[in-house]
């Protein structure tokens, strides 16, 4: 264990009575309670902490807070690792690990900073340009490129932490605990609003906490005052360690509570790792401070190079010194502040070099006064050192920015830069919200809202505290004051040296430093074309890494708008989106994991299905059998027992989960003449008919048997996967375009078990079932249905069929279904009942030519297709029958059912394969149809398919050809009815 | 995510309604009397306004009526909820319909 060389005696907000033990990289090393890893690392003198992403360069801490570009780790190992975690953002706990990403072997020695000694080889937009040759070459290197560039590796385990989801509703939502959101909250609170305060960090404080208490522009105790007041008022939530990263539409906005993340492994296990509020809030005050920018030149991404603001932070809130010799460059007053408290702790301030020709204020003559060196109309123009920062070049610059003297080198181990300050608008930008350029602060401001939303203190551009606090009271409490002009701030704005243009081509002077964009990359974009922001972020990156180039985005489009001759605004900025800051996949899935994911539906009879062992399939929501495998069994042994067993004997499967819909209302037949494009006025109580519905374009909806119960009641029913679907869909028309029709629809799919007796022996395992149902062909033919008992439960018995045989379908109230369905497989008619599943159902009826929704139908097929003309009434309107007369549904051109058997009888086509006219001759060939159903029939003996193909019937008796990856299959055209095409065994 | 006022239940978020599409297409009486081209029109063509739009929604999962709501397409800003077969309020600025 390291001594901390780099921690002051005294100060800070940690605990010094409570050290902490860590490691980075593999070494063991000590910090306080109330450290980040960053503060941590500074105080052991840890500098070098991660590669960047592209040149594999030695990278620093850059910031303190979010913004951070460069400090990304890896959090721990195995399945609780998190990858790309900025450092200033983790709060050391004991124990914890960390390592540096994007570099090996090790972050000191990196094999990828090759990279860097041949940068010129890689510009802007050098993988579009280089990897997409040959054809499809880039699928190929892709992988490589990940590789190499790296960032972390995500766990590939389950993730053993919970995560939860939390709705939260409140009059007023202040992001941002700094003084002006303390202040909106403790106005709001106080007015008696229901409040909720975000804020990212684990102590409201905000910008305070950064500075030395004489400098903070408070009285003694304020923030920790007000916030026991905000603690005490039950209206008012305070979440700490909650990031807001979305802010979406009529005031929702998402945000992300760090739970117990800050205790690493030793957190109670009550309590979830992370929390995702979503809330929706009467009034947003946005309260989120300011983001500071950093300089762009040569070589300013060592290590040791560091934002002014970042080193305040260090100072004051860690008592950290990030190096003992500074050299602090800056375009404005704020870098002068931060220079004297580095100074009154104990480093040796160089020199302070500001780009401005004459800087003057309280702050500049106050480090005059100190006897700090001030060089006024300076640049820092290079640095020097490998791993850490050495020196910087010095000299002087003209108006222009260019240079315009000798240069002086400084002695230095850190280079304070401050670039001036970015308002973090981005929550305003998501809301909808315009920003304007502000050219004395160089920053885009918050303008006008497009939703009930206020902004407060240094996202105005608002640079001191008593500012913020009043803006912060007025944006609380009632939100129609409007705020402080920003060009009254008391603060002289900067001015526009954001980009010193020296040496450009040369070395690299980093503008995006996680995604290695430098400011050459901008200009070489802009002169490539890429002139729109939006087209130079996508082809340069910039601004596309996991800090969404909080720092540097703004010098990016000063840079380009000074390449093409312009003004920032006309360049304009990229649009903000949602998430300010990542979210895990964690929390975003909450407790929608694993059985929660998604509800199951499983049958009355599922239980058996299961202790069959049952092979399952998962049809919508439900799960139905697939088929049941014996001993031994393959799926097509399985499904090849049970086909026959139905042709031969008589089989029996569950098919509850079929939609079914109860009809009621004076004008049912009137409602279904026009859903389904039969007719129905003839069909009388006792009877039932297959129907079949389209939508208004014609194309098949959905298809199923509805039967007549009584006067003004009708029992539709649906297939599995598109009963809600249906339902809506009638509900629709019926309030909307027929609320004249008296019609009432009721979902009653759950209420009843179903299940369908099909073979040649059905009816004599149902006769032995039934004792008050006549069950003889004449007095229940085909396409009736009656009600009794059956197996001495309330029945009501439907005779249809979907496999061409003798079959009964038989509905019982649902707590009766298991009692039905082993009465049916325990009884004693001298026929085996056979439980078959889907598979086998779909063989059945695809050796009758049956089409399938969802199987022959896909949204573009219309009954004609079908070769369903039968359907079709003559003498009335219905849904859709407008559509069929269409001459494009008519045209020859159109695909239609037809059936295919394979030379080999052997060869099962793969459903989806096209099918050609000719033997395949390379591409492009002449496609005449697909694939819809394929399997192999037991019954038949032999492959049979069922496809879609231009000219159907007509090719009948002609061979056509089906390219497979492994040689082409000959196949010929032939009637979908492969079996029993008369229909003689349905009504036998 | 829109905050959506149905008529019948009180402010709901969207997440538990369905939007219908374009409100205000009244299917033709006679769809055998229309050429392709009119009955084109009824079933594939909607505007796509930038500003104020009416549309049909449906609580699908609260009370599962469908409403009308008058919606800005920029702001989002739900201008009019209105029930099935209530006048529209009249605003000559309506893009929709």
């Amino acid at each position: 264990m390291t001594s901390q060389p780099f921690r002051l005696p005294d100060g800070g907000a940690i605990d010094r009575a409570r050290p902490v033990s860590f490691s980075f990289n593999g070494e063991l090393l000590t910090g306080f309670s109330g450290d980040t890893l960053a503060s941590a690392l500074l105080a052991n003198g840890v500098h070098l902490v991660g590669r960047s992403f592209k040149y594999h360069r030695p990278r620093g801490i850059l910031s303190a807070g979010t913004e951070e570009p460069n400090a990304l780790v890896q959090l721990e190992s195995g399945n609780r690792s998190v990858p790309n975690l900025k450092a200033t953002r983790i709060e050391l706990y004991e124990g914890l690990t960390a390592t540096s990403v994007n570099c090996w072997p090790s972050v000191r020695f990196d094999a990828g900073a090759v990279i860097d000694v041949a940068h010129r080889l890689v510009p802007a937009g050098f993988y579009y340009k280089t990897f997409m040759w040959p054809h499809g070459g880039w699928h190929f290197y892709e992988r490589a490129i990940r590789r190499m560039a790296g960032m972390g590796r995500a766990p590939t385990g389950r993730d053993p932490d919970r995560y939860e989801r939390m709705n939260a509703h409140c009059d007023v939502l202040v992001v941002g605990a700094g003084p002006a959101g303390m202040a909106a909250a403790q106005a709001a609170g106080r007015d008696g609003a229901r409040v909720i305060l975000a804020d990212e960090r684990s102590q409201p404080g905000g910008s305070l906490l950064n500075m030395a208490a004489n400098e903070s522009g408070t009285e003694p105790g304020w923030s920790s005052g007000v916030t026991a007041e905000l603690e005490s008022m039950k209206n008012v939530r305070v979440l700490s360690r909650t990031t807001v990263t979305g802010y979406f539409d009529h005031n929702f906005l998402i945000a992300l509570e760090q739970v117990t993340d800050h205790l690493g492994p030793d957190a109670p296990a009550r309590l979830p790792r992370q929390r995702l509020w979503r809330i929706r809030a009467g009034r947003v005050v946005l309260a989120t401070g300011a983001l500071e920018r950093p300089l762009v030149f040569a070589n300013n991404d060592r290590p040791g190079v560091m934002l002014a603001g970042a080193a305040r932070a260090y100072v004051n809130r860690f008592a950290v010194l990030p190096g003992r010799r500074a050299v602090v460059v800056t375009n404005n007053d704020s870098a002068y502040e931060a220079a004297l408290e580095l100074h009154v702790r104990g480093v040796a301030v160089a020199a302070i070099v500001d780009h401005r020709g004459r800087p003057d204020g309280r702050a500049v003559r106050g480090a005059e006064e100190a006897g700090l060196e001030v060089m006024p109309g300076h640049a820092v123009v290079d640095t020097n050192g490998r791993r850490r920062v050495r020196a910087a070049a010095v000299a002087r610059i003209d108006g222009d920015g260019a240079i315009a003297g000798p240069t002086r080198t400084l002695a230095c181990d850190l280079i304070l830069m401050s670039g001036g300050w970015s308002p973090a608008a981005h929550l305003f930008s998501q809301s909808g919200g315009r920003l304007r350029y502000h050219a004395a602060l160089e920053a885009f401001l918050p303008d006008h809202p497009r939703q009930s939303v206020r902004c407060a203190g240094a996202i105005n551009g608002a640079a001191d505290t008593t500012a913020c606090m009043r803006e912060g009271r007025s944006a609380g409490l009632d939100g129609s004051a409007a705020p402080e002009a920003a060009s009254a701030s008391p603060t002289p704005p900067a001015q526009r040296q954001v980009f010193a243009r020296h040496r450009a081509g040369e070395a690299r002077a980093f503008v995006d430093f996680q995604n290695d964009v430098t400011a050459a990359d901008i200009t070489l974009a802009a002169r490539e074309g890429y002139e729109s922001v939006e087209h130079l972020k996508r082809y340069t990156t910039l601004g596309m890494g996991t800090d969404q180039g909080k720092t540097g985005n703004v010098p990016g489009l000063a840079i380009l708008a000074g390449t093409l001759g312009e003004a920032v605004p006309a360049v304009g900025t990229t649009t903000f989106r949602p998430p300010y800051e990542p979210v895990t996949f964690g929390a975003i899935a909450g407790r929608d994991i694993g059985a929660l994911a998604d509800p199951v539906r499983r049958t009355p009879m599922h239980a058996w299905h299961e202790a069959a062992g049952a092979v399952f399939e998962d049809v919508g929501q439900w799960k139905r059998p697939f088929y049941y495998p014996q001993p031994g069994e393959n799926k097509r042994a399985a499904v090849a027992r049970e086909s026959l067993a139905v042709r031969n004997a008589v089989g029996i499967m569950d098919v509850t989960t079929l939609g079914k819909i109860l009809i009621c209302g004076s004008d049912s037949v009137e409602f279904l003449n026009r859903v389904y494009t039969n007719a129905w006025d003839s069909l009388a109580v006792g009877r039932c008919r297959y129907g079949l519905m389209l939508g208004e374009d014609g194309m098949v909806l959905d298809d199923g048997v509805t039967a007549h119960l009584s006067p003004n009641q009708f029992l539709m029913t649906t297939t599995t996967g598109n009963a809600a679907r249906v339902l809506a869909w009638l509900e629709d028309w019926l309030q909307t375009e027929w609320p004249d029709l008296n019609v009432y629809l009721a979902s009653v799919t759950e209420q009843f078990a179903t299940m369908a007796l099909a073979g040649p022996g059905a009816r004599q395992v149902l006769v032995g079932l039934v004792d008050d149902i006549d069950v003889a062909p004449a007095a229940f033919p085909f396409m009736a249905w009656r009600t009794g008992r059956v197996a001495g439960l309330p029945a009501r018995v439907f005779r249809i069929s979907y496999s061409g045989e003798v079959a009964y379908e038989i509905s019982v109230p649902a707590r009766h279904g298991m009692d039905l369905w082993t009465a049916v497989l325990q009884q004693r008619s001298g026929y085996e009942v056979t439980p078959f599943g889907t598979e086998a159902m779909h063989v059945l009826r695809a050796e009758k030519g049956y089409p399938m929704i969802g199987q022959e139908t896909d949204g573009t097929v219309t009954p004609l297709d079908l070769g369903m003309q039968w359907i079709l009434s003559s003498k009335k309107d219905f849904l859709g029958r407008r559509s069929l007369r269409r001459s494009a549904m008519l045209a020859s051109s159109r695909k239609r059912l037809v059936g295919l058997k394979t030379e080999d009888p052997e060869a099962v086509v793969p459903e989806g394969a096209q099918i050609l006219p000719t033997p395949p001759s390379g591409p492009p060939e002449t496609m005449i149809g697909h694939v819809t159903s394929s399997y192999w029939s037991a019954t038949l003996r032999r492959s049979i398919a069922l496809a879609l193909v231009i000219g159907g019937r007509d090719r009948e008796f002609h061979t056509v050809h089906i390219p497979l990856d492994h040689g082409t299959l000959r196949a010929e055209i032939c009637d979908p009815r492969f079996y029993d095409p008369e229909g003689i065994r349905l009504h036998g | 995510m829109l905050l959506i006022p149905c008529p019948w239940c009180g402010h709901r978020d969207e997440s538990e309604f369905t939007c219908g599409g374009e409100a205000h297409i009244q299917r033709p009486p006679d769809p055998a009397a229309l050429d392709d081209a009119e009955w084109a029109d009824y079933v594939f063509m909607r505007t796509n306004p930038k500003g104020r739009h009416r549309e049909r929604w449906c609580h699908s999962h609260g009370c599962g009526r469908w409403f009308n709501v008058e919606r800005h397409t920029v702001t989002h800003d739900i201008v009019a909820v209105y029930r099935m077969g209530e006048t529209p309020p009249d605003d000559g600025d309506v893009d929709g319909s």
